[in-house]
């Protein structure tokens, strides 16, 4: 069982990661507008190039 | 719950440093027009929009929220929301400019931010000190379960006084304000499941309660997540509604000039212009131009009354034909749309007697938790005299009887049911009014603006002959007054021609005339053209000499009013209709919707006193109304509605706000929040069944880990779907 000593922390740290990505999606406003987020992705108007 | 989440200051959480500086936050720093795109609906509608609006000389940002139909501009100061609007209606979008100031619901939002950063981590905790807690029940034993448990220990801690902040400054302030609240179970429960578990680690025990404080926790934050999420919803809609009202009002300098400016500027003593179609934005006194005046809002009246040079006006009222300049007597808050404040203020004080369902449980539950686990202690500290067992069985007893379902029982089926009304056009702004509206038992209706539109048609247009018509509509016409539209639109829809009327000229405040074969012809008021005036709104033709023929006008009925009142009546309620205007308007309405009972001429005392009086008699009241002269009423009665196009005052007194025109949601609101309080009564004596079963095994010593997390887990999820049920 001396793998617990590895597998948890690795656990962990991958649970954190996940935890601290959804922190940064909530504190730059990544849910003010879910509805608008999942029409935006269908138009066509960035796909050649990012918007400057 | 008892008290309110309270706002939580900047809080020493973990990920606030891990997490990058708030970037996106900034985005739009000084967005400095915000306009409302209520057709918006698709990703093309997005891409035209904002093109639309980037292109437009001046605008250096422009980004739609489609979410709220809402787009936020960051332009230059000289750009004004009037420069944008024709751009986007010449390509079909309406848009309507909002008030930037008002929406505030970004700001307010940092308080649900902070909940669901919280539960966030409730939730990432509870999940792995459950994953460590399954092996040990399992069957792990000796070293490999201490680590476990100490492991658990180490993500629990930080994690519990990171989340379960809200409920132990809750319980702080109901406490050191000597009062039981709801959140004085949970912080004792939470906090001893924590030291006995603590306890026991250290000594190597066999039962360790990590994971049902992270549980209680992580289900306690969700409720009070879902409870924060209605009422911002109805928050910022609310506020959109407000925002809608652009405070704005055109102000002569003394040189003459006119500009525009903001509502707050104005002082006693300002010279304002008011254009026909504008609400006074101040109390004053009319110093240039003739119109007349719609004082609907604030009286209930429908008939329009005269203006003239010297004549009193209040905020609130409508200008309808000329342009007026008013020099300013009142302002704010001294002007007397403010002053019936103070009205609603007394009116407002019964109504916070209600004492909401959550509050009664935990007045029941709170005193009697305590007393069992305080009981169950002491019995086994006496039985055994081991200080260890009676902590364990205390501790057991208060997480197992802590009020989990509870705390999910009321804000999963308010949410529920909030969703639905809203989806039907009713905006529920209390957090209680659902429940009281559940106890309605008398309906009282408004007229002007409630059951009516306040917009008038004509009802004796077939009377008159149909040259006489016709020239009235070609009078008609010339003139943007509402009894002038009124007739010239029924006219057009049955089929007529405006007639030859030559120099057809507006007089403003009295009509509009012109030359019809070589004869003075006149549409107007009643003393101008030569007629007596009587009870009815009356507009007179004059051809030439011959007598004055009237055209009497009725207000138009809002759609769904009498399926409403039907509806309400069949239900068992009593609907009374209590308005301003004279009687014989009043009854003809009543007679219309189908409402036996009626009150006219009422003014805005007899209203309220008239709705408590009836309080008194032990009824419970829905009042609906929309004018300035109902907000005493709307305040005073067990539960209030009001249109989206009443005054704002009007809103903010009423606990619901109708969105769409259509009346007929309301009946159905009553079916809907009784069905909601049912739900909740239910959910209650689930969570007590679950109790009733578990607290025995917790009494005697039986309880362990496994049988707190099912129970907790269990009557959490049975209590979430029974509430999805009123949805």
């Amino acid at each position: 069982m001396e793998v617990l000593i590895i597998l948890i922390p690795v656990s962990l740290f991958l649970g954190g990661i996940g935890l601290l990505a959804f922190f940064y999606t909530v504190r730059t406003n990544q849910y003010d507008d879910p509805e608008g987020d999942s029409r935006r992705i269908l138009s066509g108007q960035w796909d050649d190039h990012p918007k400057p | 719950m008892t008290a309110e989440l309270r706002p939580p200051t900047a809080a020493a959480c973990p990920g606030c440093l891990a997490a990058p500086a708030e970037a996106a936050e900034a985005a739009l720093p000084d967005a400095r027009i915000a306009l409302s795109l209520p057709t918006i609906h698709c990703q093309t509608c997005i891409v035209d929009v904002e093109s639309v609006l980037n292109a437009h000389p001046g605008v250096r940002e422009a980004r739609v929220n489609l979410t709220l139909k809402r787009a936020m501009i960051e332009a230059d100061p000289d750009i004004r929301a009037a420069d944008l609007i024709p751009a986007l209606e010449k390509l079909g979008y309406e848009a309507h400019e909002l008030d930037p100031g008002v929406l505030s619901s970004t700001a307010s939002d940092r308080a649900g931010r902070e909940l669901l950063m919280r539960l966030a981590v409730a939730g990432f905790a509870m999940m792995n000190v459950m994953l460590l807690s399954v092996s040990v029940w399992s069957g792990a034993e000796g070293a490999t379960r201490d680590l476990f448990h100490w492991i658990s220990a180490a993500i629990a801690l930080p994690a519990i006084a990171f989340s379960a902040q809200p409920f132990f400054r809750n319980a702080w302030g109901g406490l050191s304000s000597r009062r039981l609240n709801m959140d004085v179970p949970i912080s004792l429960a939470i906090l001893l499941a924590l030291a006995t578990s603590l306890w026991e680690t250290s000594l190597s025990g066999e039962h360790a309660y990590f994971d049902a404080a992270l549980a209680l926790t992580f289900f306690l934050l969700a409720g009070r997540y879902l409870d924060h999420r209605t009422r911002a919803i109805a928050r910022s809609a609310a506020e959109e509604l407000a925002a809608l009202e652009v405070p704005r009002a055109i102000r002569i300098r003394d040189d003459g000039e006119e500009e525009e400016v903001a509502v707050a500027e104005l002082k006693v003593g300002d010279r304002i212009r008011i254009r026909p179609g504008a609400r006074m934005p101040v109390d004053g006194e009319i110093v240039e131009g003739r119109s007349e005046l719609d004082r609907s809002l604030l009286t209930g009246e429908t008939l329009p009354v005269a203006a003239e040079p010297g004549q009193q006006v209040s905020a609130g009222e409508v200008n309808l034909t000329g342009p007026l300049v008013i020099r300013a007597t009142a302002v704010g808050e001294d002007t007397s749309l403010h002053r019936m404040a103070d009205l609603v203020a007394i009116a407002e004080s019964g109504r916070s007697r209600y004492t909401s369902l959550a509050d009664q449980a935990a007045k029941l539950y709170a005193p009697g938790v305590h007393i069992l686990s305080a009981l169950s202690f002491v019995g086994w500290y006496l039985y055994t005299w081991d200080m260890r067992t009676a902590l364990n069985i205390a501790a057991a007893v208060l997480i197992i009887t802590c009020p989990c379902a509870l705390g999910l029982a009321v804000p999963a089926v308010t949410t529920a049911a909030s969703g639905r009304l809203f989806r039907k056009g009713l905006l529920i702004k209390n957090a209680t009014a659902l429940e009281r509206l559940a106890q309605v038992d008398t309906v009282v209706f408004d007229k002007t603006g409630t059951l009516t539109t306040g917009e008038l048609q004509p009802v004796n247009l077939e009377d008159h002959a149909r040259s006489d018509v016709e020239i009235a509509l070609a009078l008609a016409e010339a003139s943007s007054h509402p009894l002038s539209r009124a007739i010239a639109a029924a006219a057009r829809e049955a089929g007529l021609q405006p007639a030859a009327v030559t120099e057809v000229t507006e007089v403003p405040g009295f009509g509009t005339e012109g030359l019809y074969r070589g004869q003075r012809v006149r549409l107007g008021r009643a003393d101008w053209v030569g007629a007596a005036q009587g009870a009815q709104t009356t507009a007179w033709l004059a051809i030439g000499d011959r007598t004055p023929i009237p055209f009497a006008f009725s207000d138009r009925l809002r759609p769904g009013a009498a399926e409403a009142v039907r509806a309400l009546r069949e239900a068992g309620k009593e609907v009374l209709l209590i308005s301003g205007d004279v009687a014989p308007a009043v009854e003809s309405l009543a007679r219309q919707v189908g409402i036996g009972k009626w009150v006219a001429e009422a003014r805005p005392e007899d209203k309220a006193a008239r709705v408590q009086s009836l309080s008194e008699e032990g009824r419970k009241i829905l009042m609906v109304g929309d004018g300035l002269n109902d907000t005493a009423a709307l305040a005073a009665a067990h539960v209030s509605i009001s249109p989206a196009t009443a005054l704002d005052a009007a809103r903010v007194a009423s606990d619901i706000v109708l969105l769409g025109t259509d009346l007929s949601p309301i009946a159905d609101a009553c079916t809907t929040a009784r069905r909601a309080t049912k739900r909740i009564r239910e959910n209650f004596r689930i969570a007590t069944i679950y109790n009733v079963i578990a607290v025995p095994l917790a009494v005697a010593g039986l309880a362990t880990p496994l049988i707190a997390a099912l129970a907790m887990s269990a009557s959490s999820i049975t209590v979430s779907l029974n509430a999805l049920r009123a949805r």
